[in-house]
């Protein structure tokens, strides 16, 4: 038998629980305090979010038991030659690196280091489609912190927003919220690149009219945000338009990155910045602060 | 008054007891093997052309399962499974939550009369109840800084409503041969 009354609608509770979601979003709204519960609630997530990905997994691996043998004939043809171009590529920049370092000797100017990096790989993306975040598999147990630049073999993709054990996400530049200070490679001209939120388009703002920027400069990180290491290639400059009516130009960009199909990507372990949030890894970062 | 409800509690309880004792615990892990599978469902990428048109999945398990079981499954469970879309979401922490919490109560108002329907009118609810969802989603997320400057945002209603006679009738099929209740 079932009940047909019962004891009128949870009003108390449903107002109880409203308050509560309401406080939750306060508080995510005004600070970091909710950090903690998010990651512990995405620990019970992170299955979910590896069964979702089981399927883009498998089609990866058949796809690489069932290729054909000529298209791997061929692959493997493009890729030696690939190889041959970046090794020669490499022996300049030995030469160059040297001639950086005395230069920069001579200027006094503090040495630059390299940035250890660490392979990820892309287990999800954000299904809402206003918030360009993709999630990868490398969390606070590999040594992930908040604002890690990630990158790819094309140049920057985005930075660490959220980091959970096993899991973080990562915003990518063409999110809405996202801006990223960038100089211009033939110049040297500083802007700051916006995210629009949508798919493959950045904003320049605040060049005013006379600035010397052309369609195809090139735009690589800045670094004074103070997160993203110096000199990664952002984005293609796609359009300049000059309207009299308005203060600045109006500049669009084309990320260089491979933003949408990208599987595997780097994670910039910059060093200052890990010492800086804590050290994960205490050994590890003196021994590569000695070796650099 | 309250003596009455305490009453009608004991008789529903006593009711329901050798129900309960055999399948109670297990509908609880199938219950929540559904909400698993709307999860996943939610996070499922599509291709780009599609990013809108992805039916809401945990709204409409929600709504299902208030309409079929309003004793077991209440705003309070449905405020839980919000809380868990908005860790996999991403987005500001309560605002699934809110708005589960809003349809949940809204379906707990009118199941009675819900159950009625026929599916093709039940579909008019859930449109109606999943505008709800997405109009409180995407009002609060624009606190964030993501504002919606068009109407797209409402595109998962129309979809899901197209797709509830199938979930409908796939719940109903799981929920009756697990003898859920």
């Amino acid at each position: 038998m079932k009940p047909i009354f019962r004891g009128g609608l949870p009003r108390l509770s449903f107002f109880l629980l409203i308050l509560g979601a309401l406080s939750l979003v306060i508080a995510d709204l005004r600070g970091d305090s909710t950090r903690n519960i998010r990651s512990a609630i995405s620990i019970i997530l992170t299955p979910v979010q590896w069964l979702v990905d089981i399927p883009t997994g498998v089609a990866d691996d058949i796809s690489t038991v069932l290729v054909d043998r000529t298209a791997l004939i061929k692959d493997n043809n493009q890729l030696r030659s690939n190889s041959i171009q970046l090794e020669k590529k490499v022996q300049q920049m030995m030469m160059l690196r040297a001639e950086n370092v005395r230069l920069r000797d001579l200027l006094n100017a503090s040495a630059r280091v390299d940035d250890q990096v660490q392979l990820a790989e892309l287990i999800g993306v954000n299904p809402d489609p206003f918030q360009h975040q993709i999630i990868l598999d490398k969390g606070s147990e590999d040594g992930v912190f908040v604002g890690q630049p990630v990158l790819d073999a094309g140049g920057v993709m985005g930075q660490v927003v959220e980091v959970a054990l096993y899991t973080n996400r990562t915003m990518l530049v063409t999110d809405g919220r996202h801006a990223l200070p960038v100089e211009v490679v033939r110049n040297g001209m500083r802007a700051i690149a916006l995210g629009k939120g949508s798919h493959g388009e950045l904003d320049i703002t605040h060049v005013t009219d006379n600035a010397d920027i052309r369609v195809g400069d090139l735009l690589v990180t800045s670094a004074l945000g103070g997160r993203f290491p110096y000199g990664y290639p952002l984005a293609k400059i796609v359009s300049v338009k000059r309207d009299p009516s308005r203060k600045f130009m109006i500049v669009k960009a084309k990320p260089a990155a491979r933003l949408d199909n990208s599987r595997y990507v780097l994670m910039v372990g910059n060093s200052a910045s890990e010492q800086s949030t804590g050290t994960q890894q205490p050994a590890a970062n003196g021994a590569a602060a000695g070796d650099n | 008054m309250a003596l009455r409800l305490v009453t009608i509690d004991n008789v529903s309880l006593a009711g329901r007891m050798p129900i309960m004792n055999q399948h109670s615990s297990g509908g609880l892990m199938i219950i929540l093997g559904t909400f698993i599978v709307a999860l996943m469902l939610s996070q499922i990428p599509l291709p780009r052309i599609m990013e809108w048109w992805r039916p809401e999945f945990v709204a409409m398990f929600v709504i299902y399962w208030i309409m079929a079981l309003p004793q077991r499954f209440g705003v309070g469970s449905a405020w839980i499974i919000g809380l868990l879309l908005d860790v996999l979401k991403g987005s500001v922490l309560g605002i699934n939550a809110i708005a589960l919490t809003i349809i949940a109560y809204g379906t707990l108002l009118m199941h009675k009369r819900l159950r009625m329907f026929p599916l093709w009118q039940q579909a008019f609810v859930i449109f109606a109840l999943i505008v709800l969802n997405q109009l409180i989603f995407y009002w609060l997320q624009a606190l964030a800084g993501t504002k919606a400057d068009d109407l797209h945002f409402l595109i998962p209603a129309v979809v899901s409503a197209l797709l509830w006679p199938w979930v409908f009738v796939l719940l109903r099929g799981i929920r009756r041969t697990f003898k859920i209740s």
